[in-house]
C-alpha cells in the first residue's frame, strides 16, 4: 500500500510549491494504525499476546477482507459518481452459482451441465463475469434512461440477482469444483487480485478521462451535461463495471470455499459501502478516492480481526461496527463543513 | 427609540389601540451590501393606509432587496424601519408576519402533496384538546376565506393537482389569511391569465377597502396605471422618484427606470464582421418560446435583452442543446444540425457560458484545473483514455494569467474563488476549446466592477479575432453597449432586432415590456 500513497501524490500536486496539501487519506491512515496499536495494547493486556506480529491472524483478516474490498472498489465509484450500488453483495451470490457451475470436476455424475465438466478455469470465471456485466448492464440503463434513483434501480437487482442465485439450483450448494478453478483463491490470490484491481482503478480514476467524468459527473451532473459530457453512457459504464467487479469478487468467493452458495455475499454490498465511506467517500459525490477505500477495507478487517482476537462476541463486534461507520461520516460531514465555510 | 416585541405588537394591532398614522409603513436610509455588490444605497420608501403603491425598476434596481428587507427575510446594514410610527427591528419572516406584513412570493412556495386548507393554515392549524389538528374546522375557515375573496378552489384539493394559477391564487388567499396590514406582491401576475389577472385586482381593491396596504413589484406599464395610487422607481439599488400614478406618463416611467448615462467604459472595438455562422430558424420549444430566428455572423456581438422569464435563456439552452427544440432549424456554417446533446453543439464549435454559475457552471468541490478542463477533454488532450496531465495544466495555467484568475494555486477548490474569479474559471473553460460560437448568459452577473470590466474587455477581444458572440443580459447597459445588434424578447417572441446605431435604452424597453 505504501506504493499507493506514493501515487497518490499526483504530479499536479507536487507542483503547488508554496503551501502543499497533504493527501486525505493520512488520516485515514492513521485512524488504521491507531487501530491496530489499539488492538495490540489490548491484546497484552487482556490475552497476553501480540496482535500485529502474528503473520497468520494478519493473513486470516486480509484474506477475509479482499472480497469486500473488490466490491468496494466498483461500489466507490458509483458513489463518487452520487449513487449508490445495493445489488453488489446478490451479484456476488448469482455469479457465484453461475461460476460453480461450469467448475465442476471431469466425469462428476451429478455435475449442473454433465457434459460440460471439466472446463478450463477461464469459462467459468467469463461467464460469471459475463453474468454479472449483464445485471451491470440493466442496472446503469435503468439509472441513466430511467431515471429513477440509483438507490431504487440496484435495490431491484439486489432481490432479483437473490432470486436468480436461489432459482439456479433450487438452492442446492455447487460441488466439487476442480482444483485449477479453486487456485485462483487460494494462497495469497485474492490479496493480489483486489491490490491489482485497486490499482488498476486508482489508475483510472485519477489519470484517464473516465475519472475526470466520474468525479465530475458526482459533482454537477447537470453542469457535467453543459460541458458535453454523455453523462447518461458513463453512467451504465460506472454501473456496469461496478457489477462486474461484484462478479469478480463472487468468483474469487466461490473459488476460495471451493463450493457455490445460493447464499454468499449477502450484507456485503453494506460492507462495501461502509468501506469506501469509511475511505472518505462522500455520499454527496464529487469526493473519494481509492487509497482511501483499500484503507477503509482494511480498517473493517482489523475491527473483525481483532475483536475476535480480543474473544468479543459476534455480536459486540457488529455494534462496534456499526457505530465506527457512523463515526467515519459523522467526521467526514464535519470535515466538508469546515471546507465549505474556509 | 423604544422597539416592541413582536407578540406585543400582534396583540396591540388587534386591539386597534394604534392610532391610525398615515403611513403604515416608512422606510429610511436603507442600505444592504452583499459581497462585492451594493444592493440598496440609502433608500426610502413609504407606504400609506389602504394605498397600492407599485415598485419598477429594471432587473437589479434594488426592489427584491428592499422587499425581503420589509418582509424579514434580510436584516438592513443600516437606516431606520417604522411601522405605524412605531420603530421596530425585524429578525426573521415570522417576525414579520407578527407585525402585519406578508410576502407573496415570485416563486411558488407551497407544499405540493398537503391540501389547500393545510397549506394556507400551516403553522397555524386549529387544534382539538388532544392537540390534534380539527381538519373540518379548518377547512370552514379556508371555505370561509375563498369565499371572502371569492376564490373557487376545493380546499381539500392538493396543491399538485392545481393549475400554477389556482396556486398563486393559494398563495394570495395565504398571504391574506394573516390579515396582515401591509402586503407585498412580488410580480403576482406573471403566471396569471388575463380573467385572473382582473379577479386579482379585485381582491386587491377589496383589501384596500380594509385598509391594507399593498406593495406591487411588476413590470407590466398597464397593470400599473389601473391598480397603483403610488409609484416608486429604483435604478442600480438607489432611490430614483415617487410620483402618484395619475401624475405620471408611461414615458416618464421607462426615462426613470433608465435614465442613467452610460458611464462604465465598455471598450468595444470595432470588429470586421463577416459571413453568416450560425444561422437559426422558426427554432420553436414548445411552452418556452416559439419562432425565434436570427443570423449571426463572425466577428459579431448580438445581444439578447427581455425580461427575466421572457424566454432568453431558453433560446440559449436549446441552440446549444441542453433543452432541444421542439422545432424549428439551426446551421451551422450553413449546414443543418440537430443538436440533440451539448456534445453536437460542442462539436460543431459552440460554448456557452450558464446563467447559473453554481448550478449549471461549477464543480464546486473540484478543483480548479478539474474545472477548467473538463469541456477540452471531450475531444483533445487525452491519448489512450490518459488526460496529458502537463499539457493541460500549462493551458489552465496559461489561461488563469491571462485572465488574471486571483488564486495561488490551481488545485485548490474553486468553492474558494470570489464569484468574479469562478466565472473567469467558467470562461476559461470555454475558451480553452477555441469556440467560434461563443453564447454567453449573463456573463457578468454578480460579480465586482472590476471583474465585469475584464469581461467586457475579453468578449470585444474575442469578437475582433472572428468569434461570433451571443450575449445574454439583463443590464440594458451592458447590451447596449456592447452588441452590433440587440435581440428583444418578450413572453416567449420575438419583438424585434435593433441595430446599434438605432439602440437606446427607451426603444429597447418598450419592446421589452410592452
Amino acid at each position: 500500500m505504501a506504493s499507493e500513497n506514493s501515487t497518490a501524490a499526483a504530479p499536479s500536486e507536487a507542483r503547488s510549491g508554496a503551501r502543499r496539501r497533504l493527501p486525505p487519506e493520512l488520516s485515514i491512515l492513521g485512524v488504521m494504525i491507531g487501530m491496530m496499536l489499539l488492538f495490540e495494547v489490548l491484546g497484552w493486556i487482556f490475552v497476553q499476546q501480540s496482535f500485529i506480529a502474528n503473520p497468520l491472524r494478519l493473513k486470516i483478516m486480509i484474506l477475509q477482507e479482499a472480497v469486500i474490498g473488490i466490491i468496494a472498489i466498483g461500489v466507490t465509484q458509483t458513489i463518487i459518481m452520487a449513487g449508490i450500488d445495493l445489488s453488489s453483495g446478490s451479484l456476488v451470490g448469482m455469479t457465484a452459482m453461475v461460476a460453480a457451475s461450469l467448475a465442476q470436476t471431469e466425469g462428476f455424475s451429478h455435475a449442473i451441465y454433465p457434459g460440460l465438466t471439466g472446463l478450463n478455469p477461464v469459462f467459468p470465471v467469463v461467464a460469471g463475469l459475463l453474468a454479472g456485466l449483464v445485471a451491470g448492464l440493466v442496472n446503469g440503463s435503468l439509472i441513466a434512461y430511467t431515471k429513477i434513483p440509483p438507490f431504487i434501480a440496484t435495490l431491484g437487482m439486489m432481490v432479483s440477482a437473490r432470486g436468480v442465485a436461489d432459482w439456479y439450483t433450487d438452492g442446492e450448494p455447487i460441488g466439487n469444483l476442480t482444483d485449477s478453478f479453486a487456485a485462483i483463491g487460494s494462497g495469497w490470490w485474492p490479496v493480489i487480485i483486489f491490490l491489482v484491481v485497486a490499482f488498476f482503478f486508482h489508475i483510472l480514476l485519477r489519470f484517464t478521462r473516465y475519472g475526470k467524468f466520474t468525479y465530475a459527473i458526482g459533482a454537477n451532473p447537470l453542469a457535467a451535461r453543459v460541458s458535453g459530457i454523455n453523462v447518461e453512457r458513463h453512467t451504465v459504464i460506472v454501473y456496469t463495471l461496478a457489477a462486474g467487479l461484484s462478479a469478480l469478487a463472487g468468483i474469487v468467493q466461490t473459488a476460495r470455499s471451493i463450493s457455490g452458495q445460493a447464499g454468499v455475499g449477502v450484507g456485503f454490498e453494506l460492507d462495501a459501502i461502509a468501506a469506501a465511506v469509511i475511505g472518505g467517500t462522500s455520499l454527496a459525490g464529487g469526493v473519494g478516492r481509492m487509497t482511501g477505500t483499500v484503507i477503509g477495507t482494511v480498517i473493517l478487517g482489523i475491527l473483525t480481526s481483532g475483536f475476535t482476537f480480543l474473544n468479543v462476541g459476534a455480536h459486540y463486534q457488529e455494534i462496534i461496527k456499526g457505530g465506527v461507520i457512523i463515526a467515519a461520516v459523522v467526521t467526514d460531514q464535519y470535515r466538508q463543513r469546515k471546507r465549505r465555510s474556509a | 427609540m423604544a422597539t416592541i416585541s413582536p407578540s406585543t405588537a400582534a396583540i396591540v394591532r388587534q386591539s386597534g389601540a394604534i392610532p391610525g398614522a398615515e403611513y403604515l409603513l416608512e422606510v429610511e436610509n436603507v442600505g444592504k451590501s452583499f459581497p462585492g455588490v451594493k444592493a440598496l444605497d440609502n433608500v426610502s420608501f413609504r407606504l400609506k393606509r389602504g394605498h397600492v403603491h407599485a415598485l419598477m425598476g429594471e432587473n437589479g434596481a434594488g426592489k427584491s432587496t428592499l422587499m425581503k428587507i420589509i418582509a424579514g427575510i434580510y436584516t438592513p446594514d443600516s437606516g431606520s424601519f417604522r411601522l405605524k410610527g412605531q420603530e421596530i427591528r425585524l429578525t426573521s419572516p415570522l417576525d414579520a408576519l407578527h407585525y402585519g406584513i406578508a410576502m407573496i412570493h415570485q416563486e411558488l412556495n407551497l407544499m405540493n402533496f398537503m391540501t389547500v386548507a393545510e397549506n394556507i393554515w400551516i403553522r397555524r392549524e386549529p387544534l382539538n384538546g388532544l392537540g390534534l389538528v380539527r381538519h373540518e374546522e379548518m377547512r370552514r375557515r379556508t371555505q370561509a376565506l375563498f369565499d371572502r375573496l371569492n376564490i373557487a378552489i376545493d380546499p381539500e384539493a392538493e396543491v399538485r393537482d392545481l393549475s400554477v394559477a389556482n396556486r398563486q391564487m393559494v398563495e394570495i388567499a395565504k398571504a391574506v389569511s394573516y390579515d396582515s396590514d401591509v402586503l407585498i406582491m412580488d410580480e403576482p401576475t406573471s403566471a396569471l391569465t388575463e380573467k385572473e389577472v382582473a379577479h386579482l385586482f379585485e381582491i386587491i381593491r377589496t383589501l384596500k377597502a380594509q385598509g391594507t396596504g399593498v406593495i406591487y413589484i411588476t413590470h407590466k406599464m398597464n397593470e400599473l396605471f389601473e391598480i397603483a395610487d403610488e409609484v416608486s422607481v429604483f435604478r442600480d439599488g438607489k432611490f430614483v422618484g415617487e410620483h402618484p400614478a395619475a401624475d405620471v406618463t408611461r414615458d416618464d416611467i421607462i426615462r426613470m427606470m433608465v435614465g442613467r448615462e452610460i458611464t462604465q467604459m465598455f471598450p468595444k472595438v470595432a470588429a470586421e464582421i463577416g459571413e453568416v455562422v450560425l444561422s437559426v430558424r422558426n427554432l420553436t420549444l414548445a411552452g418556452r418560446f416559439r419562432d425565434v430566428s436570427f443570423d449571426l455572423r463572425k466577428g459579431e456581438i448580438l445581444g439578447f435583452a427581455g425580461l427575466v422569464g421572457s424566454g432568453r435563456s431558453n433560446v440559449a439552452e436549446t441552440i446549444f442543446g441542453v433543452t432541444p427544440a421542439t422545432s424549428g432549424e439551426i446551421e451551422v456554417d450553413g449546414k443543418p444540425i440537430v443538436v440533440k446533446n451539448p456534445g453536437v453543439a460542442m462539436d460543431a464549435g459552440m460554448a456557452f457560458l450558464t446563467e447559473d454559475r453554481k448550478e449549471s457552471g461549477l464543480f464546486l468541490l473540484l478543483s480548479i484545473v478539474d474545472n477548467m478542463q473538463v469541456a477540452l477533454l471531450r475531444n483533445s488532450h487525452v491519448r489512450v483514455g490518459f488526460v496529458a496531465e502537463k499539457a493541460v495544466a500549462a493551458l489552465c495555467q496559461a489561461q488563469s494569467v491571462s485572465l488574471r484568475v486571483r488564486t495561488p494555486d490551481l488545485d485548490e477548490p474553486v468553492i474558494n474563488l470570489s464569484g468574479g474569479n469562478q466565472q473567469k474559471v467558467l470562461v476559461a473553460r470555454w475558451l480553452m476549446t477555441h469556440p467560434r460560437i461563443l453564447i454567453l448568459d449573463e456573463p457578468t452577473r454578480g460579480i465586482d466592477v472590476g471583474a465585469k470590466a475584464e469581461i467586457h474587455r475579453l468578449i470585444s477581444e474575442l469578437a475582433a479575432q472572428g468569434v461570433a458572440v451571443l450575449m445574454i443580459s439583463s443590464e440594458l447597459p451592458e447590451v447596449l453597449g456592447m452588441s452590433d445588434r440587440i435581440l428583444v424578447m418578450h413572453e416567449g417572441r420575438m419583438t424585434g432586432i435593433v441595430d446599434r446605431k438605432d439602440a437606446t435604452q427607451v426603444k429597447i424597453m418598450e419592446l421589452a415590456a410592452r
